[in-house]
C-alpha cells in the first residue's frame, strides 16, 4: 500500500482529523489516487466526482481550522451506492434505462451524509435495480471481487463491497432488499448491517421492493459500521414507513463489545446441508469465540424459512413490478422509437424503451410480479406470499423469545466464479437463502468476516440478527467477535488480500 | 377525430315501457386542501405549468408519498355526511396501469379497503317525493396530470402528433364517491341521477371540503347504465359513460344511455361492455376502450404507505364538525321565513339560500331579502352568465346594503318605486343605499302642505274622475293618485297621498 | 395450479400489462426461465398458511401523516430537467393512443 491513509479506519481517521493531524483534503485526494490506481480492474464505481469530494472536503478542512465543532465524521469521504439519489450527480441503478439521469434532489441518506460533513467520492456500481447477487446484472459491466478479480464481489452492492474491499473508501452506503449488503459483505471480508425496517429512510432511494429495501452502513470494521449507522439512521418525516424512535446506542454497543450472559440462537435451518463445508467450520468457529467472550449458545427452529425464497420471490417481483413501472421514457431517462414504425404512439415508445433500457433480469422479475398480482392469481402467489411472510415473521417472535440474537453464516459459499450462475436465476436466487428471512420480517441484520474457508482462501461471513429496534445487539456481538479473531489472527483479514495495484500492472 | 355519428336510438318512453334502467353513479371530488395528497405541493388552480411538483408527484425515482392528514379527515368527514360506516382499519392500494399523465404509473388509491361504506344519500325530486340513493363507498386517491393534445383538431386526443403535460394537478386529492346500483327509477332515472349529484355537490359544499365546480373538474361525474328487461331481476352488460362535466348532462346522457341500450336490445343485439365518452355539444355518447381481460389493475396494498386506522374518538370528533344537512337546513329556513314551496323552490334554484340566510340574520325582513336579491339583481347576473351570489361578489354588493335599503323604506325615506332607483344606484356601484339617495336627492316629500297642493290641484283637473270617487267609486282614486305622483316627481308617498285624495272627496 | 403451465401466449400477455416489447427470442427465453421460477415460488401454497393473516408491512405502524402546509415545490426548469423532450414548460410526450 502506498498510503497508508486508506487502510486506516474511518474511526482512527476521524480521530486524526479532529486532532488536524491529516486534513479531509489530504485523505480525499489519497482515496481518488488508490481509485486511479486500482478502479480500472476492480470497477466499483460508476461515476467518481474528484472535484464535488475535494470541494466538500476543503470546505470541511476550513470550518475545523475556525474551531467549528463537527460531527465525528466530518471530512471522512464515503462512497454512495447508485441507487440513491445525489442532486446534481448521476444516478443510474446501474440501469440503461436512467443513463444520464442527474436528480434535481438528493436522498435523504445523502442529505444526513453531507450534514455529517462527509464528502461523497462517487456512485457505486450495482446489478441493475439492485436485482442481484453478482454486480453481473449492471449495465455497465461488473465490479469484480479484490480477493479474486475472477469472483464476483457479491450483489446487488458489489460496487460498495468492492470499493471499501480495495481501500479505495473507508465506508460506503449500501441497500439491502434480500442480503445486498450483507452477501456482498461476506464475500469481501468486509462489515454490513441492514439496520431494522424504518430505521433508515427510504426517501430518494430508489425503490427495488418497498417493503423489503433497507438502506445501511458498508464498512471494514464493526466500529466504523456503527459510526455510519448512526450518521444514516433516525426518523425522517418523508418516508411514512420511517420509525419515529431513537435511534438504538449502535456506537456504544460496538466499543463496548460485551456479550456475556447474552443468549446466541444458531438457526438449525440455516446451517449444515447446502452450506460449503470451509463456511460450515468458520461459522462453527466464530460461534466458540462468542461463548468463550461469555456467551451462551442455543439452538432455535424456524420452520417456515424452509419457505422464505419462494415468499421472497413473490414478494420481491410484485412490488418491483409496480415501482418500475415509473420508467416509461416520458418524464426521464432513455427514450427510445420503437423500429419500423413511423409516429409511434406513446404506448409504442414506453413499450420499446423498457425492452431496450431494461436487463434480462429485470424484465424476468418484471413479469414475474405482474403474474403474481394479476387477477385470479393474486390470491394463490402474491396473497400466500404474504401470508408465509406473516409465518416467518412468527417464527422470528418464537425464536428472539429463547435467544437475544441469532447467528448464521450469511451465504452458503464464498464468493463464486463470473458466469457460474448467471445463466440460472434460481441458483443465483439460492444464494440469498441465508438473508432473505431477516427482509421478510423487517429484524435488523449484519455480516462480518470470520475467515477464509480452507478450501478456496477466501472469505466467510457471519450472520447475526436481532429483533427489531435492538440494533445495537448486532454491534455488541460483531464487535466481541472482531476482538477475538482478530487477535487470533494478528490482523485485519483484508491485509491478506492480494494487491491490487501488482494486478492492475498485468490488466 | 370528426364527431362519430349517433347510434340508433329508441324514444325514451318506448324504452322505458320494455326496460328497467339500473343506474350507478361515480363522482369524483378534488378536495379543497392546501397540499396535495401525498406530497407538500400547492394545488392551486391555473398555476404556470409544472410549477406546483415536486419529486414526490412527479414520481421521480426514490420520491416517496405521505398521507395529508387534512385528506383524510375531509375523507371522513365525506363519508360521515353521507351516512357511512368510516373503516377503524384501512390501506392504501395501487392500481396498475400505464399512462403518460400519471407520473408513476400506478394510481394511489383504495381497493377493497375504503375509508367509508355503507351509506345512502336522500334525494329529493321535482314532485316533492323522496329518494335514497345507497352509498356503496367513497375512497381516497389522487388526480392525474394534464395533457394538452397538439396537433389535430385543436384540443382533441385523436389525431394528435403529440402530448404536452403539465403535472400540477397529479396527486391532488381526490374523493371517488359510488353509489350501488340504482333499480325501480324508472322513468325517473334521468332526474334521479341530476337530483343526486345536484344534491351531492350542495352537500360537499356545506361540508366546505370542495369548491365543486364542475365546470372547472373539481367535481366529475361517471354514469353507469345498464337496462333489464321489465319483470327481469338479472343486470343487463352497462356502459360507463366518463366525464359528464355538468347537471345538465348527468340528465341527458342518462336519457341517451337509456335510449341507446334499448335500441340494441330490442334489435336483438348485446350491449358491449365499454367505456364511452360524453359530447357535451352533440348530446350523444361515443365508444371509448372496450373493457377486456386487458384491463387488469393488479391492486395490492400500498407499500410505501402505512394503514389508515382512525380510532372512534376520531371520527366522533370529526362527526361533531359535520354542518347541518342542506336539505333539513333548507325546510328549518323555509319555515323560519315563511316561504311557499313555490318560493322557496325558486330560492334554492337560484343559489340564494346562504345570501338570504345571512341578509335576514343582518336584519332584513326574510320578504325583503328574497324580493332585493331575486329582482333586478338576479336578471343581471343571468346576462353576465354568473348566479347572484357570484354576481354581487363581483360587485361589493352585500346583505347589509339589502337591510340599509329596507330600513330607509320603513324609515319612511323612500317608498318603493324609490327604493328600486336607489337599489339600481348600488348595483352600478354608486355607494351605499344612503349615499346614493342622497347623491339622486331621492327623498318623500313629508310636507303635507305641498301634497295637499298637489291633490287640490289634481282634483281640480279631473272633475269627472272626482266626482266618481265622490259617488262611492273608491278605486277611480287611483288614477288621481298616478298624477299626484307625478306632480310631486315621484317623492311622495303613495298611501298619503291617496289618504289625502279620499278626505278631500269624501267629507 | 402448477406454474409451469404458463405459455408463450400468456408472457406475451403479460409482457404488454408490463409495457415491454419482447421480440420472440426473448419470449420463447422467458417461457422457459419462468416456468422454472414460477414452479419453486408456487410452494409457498404448500405452507400451513390457512388461518394466517397476509402480512404486508413489516412494521405495524398506523395513521403517519403530515399537516397540511404547502413545502417548497421544485422550479419547472428543475422538474423539467430530465425530461426526454419538452415544450411550452410542459413534457412532451408521443401522441396518446385513447383516453382512459
Ligand atoms: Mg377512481
Ligand atoms: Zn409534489
Amino acid at each position: 500500500m502506498t498510503n497508508e491513509l486508506i487502510t486506516a479506519s474511518a474511526a482512527d481517521l476521524a480521530a486524526r482529523l479532529a486532532a488536524r493531524e491529516i486534513s479531509s483534503a489530504e485523505l480525499t485526494q489519497a482515496c481518488l489516487d488508490r481509485t486511479a490506481a486500482v478502479d480500472g480492474v476492480v470497477h466499483s464505481y460508476l461515476h467518481v466526482d474528484a472535484e464535488g469530494a475535494l470541494a466538500a472536503a476543503r470546505a470541511i478542512d476550513e470550518r475545523r481550522a475556525a474551531r467549528e465543532s463537527l460531527p465525528t465524521l466530518a471530512g471522512v469521504p464515503i462512497a454512495v451506492k447508485d441507487v440513491m439519489t445525489t442532486k446534481g450527480l448521476p444516478t443510474t441503478c446501474g440501469s440503461k434505462i436512467l443513463e444520464g439521469w442527474i436528480p434535481p434532489y438528493d436522498s435523504t441518506v445523502v442529505t444526513r451524509l453531507k450534514a455529517a460533513g462527509m464528502p461523497i467520492l462517487g456512485k457505486t456500481n450495482l446489478d441493475e435495480f439492485a436485482m442481484g447477487s453478482s454486480t453481473e446484472h449492471s449495465a455497465y459491466g461488473p465490479s469484480r471481487n479484490p480477493w479474486d478479480l475472477d469472483r464476483i464481489p457479491g450483489g446487488s452492492g458489489g460496487g460498495s463491497s468492492s470499493v471499501i474491499a480495495s481501500f479505495q473508501a473507508p465506508l460506503a452506503t449500501g441497500t439491502d432488499t434480500g442480503g445486498s449488503i450483507r452477501q456482498p459483505a461476506a464475500v469481501t471480508g468486509t462489515v454490513g448491517t441492514k439496520p431494522t425496517y424504518g430505521g433508515v429512510s427510504r426517501y430518494g432511494l430508489v425503490a427495488l421492493a418497498s417493503s423489503l429495501d433497507q438502506a445501511g452502513p458498508c464498512a471494514r470494521t464493526v466500529l466504523d459500521t456503527a459510526l455510519l449507522h448512526e450518521v444514516m439512521a433516525g426518523h425522517d418525516p418523508m418516508d411514512s414507513t420511517s420509525i419515529d424512535a431513537p435511534v438504538p446506542a449502535v456506537v456504544e454497543a460496538a466499543r463496548r463489545a460485551d456479550v456475556s450472559g447474552m443468549k446466541i440462537g444458531i438457526i438449525r435451518e440455516l446451517t449444515g446441508d447446502g452450506f460449503q463445508a470451509g463456511v460450515q467450520q468458520r461459522f462453527d468457529e466464530s460461534v466458540q469465540h462468542l461463548v468463550d467472550a461469555g456467551a451462551e449458545v442455543v439452538e432455535v427452529s424456524c420452520p417456515s424459512f424452509t419457505y422464505a425464497l419462494a415468499a421472497y420471490y413473490l414478494i420481491l417481483p410484485s412490488e418491483a413490478s409496480s415501482n418500475l413501472a415509473k420508467f416509461d421514457a416520458m418524464r426521464y431517462g432513455l427514450r427510445v422509437a420503437p423500429h419500423g414504425i413511423d409516429d409511434p404512439s406513446a404506448e409504442q415508445v414506453m413499450a420499446a424503451t423498457r425492452d431496450a433500457g431494461f436487463g434480462d433480469e429485470v424484465k424476468r422479475r418484471i413479469i414475474l410480479g405482474t403474474y403474481a398480482l394479476s387477477s385470479g392469481y393474486y390470491d394463490a402467489y402474491y396473497g400466500s406470499a404474504q401470508k408465509v411472510r406473516r409465518l416467518i415473521a412468527d417464527d422470528f417472535t418464537r425464536a428472539f423469545e429463547a435467544a437475544d440474537v441469532l447467528v448464521s453464516p450469511t451465504a452458503p459459499t464464498t464468493a463464486f466464479a463470473f458466469g457460474d450462475k448467471i445463466d440460472d436465476p434460481m441458483a443465483m436466487y439460492l444464494n440469498d437463502i441465508a438473508t432473505i428471512p431477516a427482509n421478510l420480517a423487517g429484524v435488523p441484520g449484519m455480516s462480518l468476516p470470520s475467515g477464509l474457508a480452507p478450501e478456496d482462501g477466501l472469505p466467510v461471513g457471519f450472520q447475526i440478527l436481532a429483533p427489531a429496534m435492538q440494533d445495537q445487539r448486532l454491534y455488541a456481538v460483531g464487535a466481541a467477535l472482531e476482538a477475538r479473531l482478530l487477535s487470533a489472527w494478528g490482523a485485519p483479514l483484508l491485509h491478506s488480500a492480494p494487491d491490487l495495484t501488482a494486478a492492475g500492472k498485468g490488466a | 377525430m370528426s364527431q362519430a355519428t349517433a347510434e340508433a336510438t329508441l324514444p325514451f318512453e318506448e324504452a322505458l315501457a320494455a326496460y328497467d334502467p339500473v343506474l350507478g353513479l361515480e363522482v369524483h371530488v378534488e378536495l379543497g386542501t392546501n397540499t396535495k395528497m401525498f406530497c407538500g405541493c400547492a394545488t392551486a388552480f391555473g398555476a404556470e405549468p409544472n410549477s406546483q411538483v415536486c419529486p414526490v408527484c412527479l414520481g421521480l425515482p426514490g420520491a416517496l408519498p405521505v398521507v395529508n392528514e387534512k385528506g383524510v379527515e375531509s375523507a371522513i368527514r365525506i363519508g360521515l355526511a353521507l351516512n357511512c360506516e368510516i373503516a377503524s382499519w384501512c390501506r392504501f392500494a395501487r392500481k396498475n396501469y400505464f399512462y403518460p399523465d400519471m407520473p408513476k404509473n400506478f394510481q394511489t388509491s383504495q381497493y377493497d379497503e375504503p375509508i367509508a361504506f355503507n351509506g345512502h344519500l336522500d334525494v329529493e325530486l321535482a314532485d316533492g317525493s323522496t329518494y335514497r340513493v345507497e352509498i356503496e363507498r367513497a375512497h381516497m386517491e389522487e388526480d392525474t396530470g394534464k395533457s394538452l393534445h397538439v396537433g389535430g383538431s385543436t384540443g382533441r386526443i385523436h389525431g394528435a402528433t403529440h402530448s404536452l403535460v403539465d403535472y400540477n394537478r397529479a396527486g391532488i386529492p381526490l374523493i371517488e364517491i359510488v353509489t350501488k346500483p340504482m333499480t325501480g327509477a324508472g322513468e325517473r332515472a334521468p332526474e334521479i341521477a341530476k337530483a343526486y349529484v345536484a344534491t351531492l355537490r350542495d352537500l360537499l359544499k356545506a361540508l366546505g371540503v370542495s369548491d365543486v365546480k364542475m365546470e372547472q373538474g373539481s367535481m366529475r361525474c361517471d354514469v353507469n347504465l345498464s337496462l333489464m328487461p321489465k319483470d327481469s331481476t338479472t343486470f343487463g352488460i352497462r356502459s360507463e359513460t366518463k366525464n359528464v362535466n355538468s347537471l345538465r348532462s348527468v340528465e341527458r346522457a342518462v336519457r341517451y344511455e337509456i335510449g341507446r341500450h334499448a335500441a340494441i336490445l330490442s334489435s336483438g343485439g348485446k350491449v358491449t361492455q365499454e367505456t364511452r365518452h360524453w359530447h357535451e355539444d352533440t348530446g350523444i355518447t361515443t365508444a371509448g376502450r372496450e373493457k377486456s381481460d386487458a384491463e387488469d389493475y393488479r391492486y395490492f396494498p400500498e407499500p410505501d404507505l402505512v394503514p389508515v386506522a382512525p380510532s372512534a374518538e376520531t371520527v366522533e370528533a370529526l362527526r361533531a364538525t359535520l354542518p347541518e344537512p342542506p336539505a333539513a337546513r333548507r325546510k328549518r329556513l323555509q319555515s323560519a321565513w315563511g316561504y311557499s314551496d313555490l318560493e322557496m323552490r325558486d330560492v334554492v334554484n337560484a343559489a340564494l339560500v346562504d345570501l338570504i340566510d345571512e341578509t335576514v340574520t343582518a336584519g332584513a325582513s326574510p320578504a325583503g331579502a328574497r324580493k332585493w336579491w331575486s329582482g333586478e339583481i338576479a336578471r343581471r347576473a343571468n346576462d353576465a352568465g354568473s348566479d347572484v351570489p357570484t354576481y354581487a361578489a363581483s360587485l361589493a354588493v352585500t346583505p347589509a346594503h339589502v337591510v340599509e335599503l329596507e330600513s330607509l323604506v320603513t324609515g319612511g325615506r323612500l317608498n318603493d318605486a324609490m327604493a328600486r332607483q336607489v337599489w339600481d344606484g348600488v348595483l352600478a356601484g354608486e355607494g351605499t343605499p344612503t349615499a346614493v339617495a342622497d347623491a339622486r336627492g331621492l327623498e318623500l316629500v313629508q310636507d303635507t302642505g305641498a301634497l295637499q297642493a298637489a291633490v287640490d290641484k289634481v282634483i281640480a283637473a279631473n272633475p269627472d274622475v272626482a266626482q266618481k270617487v265622490r259617488d262611492g267609486k273608491v278605486q277611480a282614486a287611483g288614477a288621481l293618485i298616478g298624477q299626484v305622483m307625478k306632480e310631486m316627481k315621484g317623492q311622495a308617498d303613495a298611501a298619503a297621498a291617496r289618504q289625502l285624495i279620499l278626505d278631500s272627496l269624501t267629507n | 395450479m402448477r406454474m409451469s403451465e404458463l405459455t408463450r401466449a400468456d408472457v406475451a400477455h403479460l409482457a404488454g400489462l408490463a409495457r415491454i416489447e419482447l421480440s420472440d427470442d426473448e419470449l420463447d427465453k422467458m417461457v422457459g426461465e419462468l416456468g422454472i421460477i414460477l414452479e419453486s415460488v408456487a410452494t409457498v401454497q404448500n405452507a400451513p398458511i390457512d388461518d394466517v393473516a397476509p402480512m404486508s408491512h413489516p412494521m405495524p405502524l398506523v395513521n403517519v401523516t403530515r399537516p397540511d402546509e404547502v413545502r417548497p415545490s421544485l422550479s419547472p426548469e428543475a422538474a423539467l430537467s430530465g425530461a426526454p423532450e419538452q415544450d411550452q414548460q410542459r413534457f412532451s410526450v408521443p401522441r396518446i393512443l385513447d383516453e382512459d
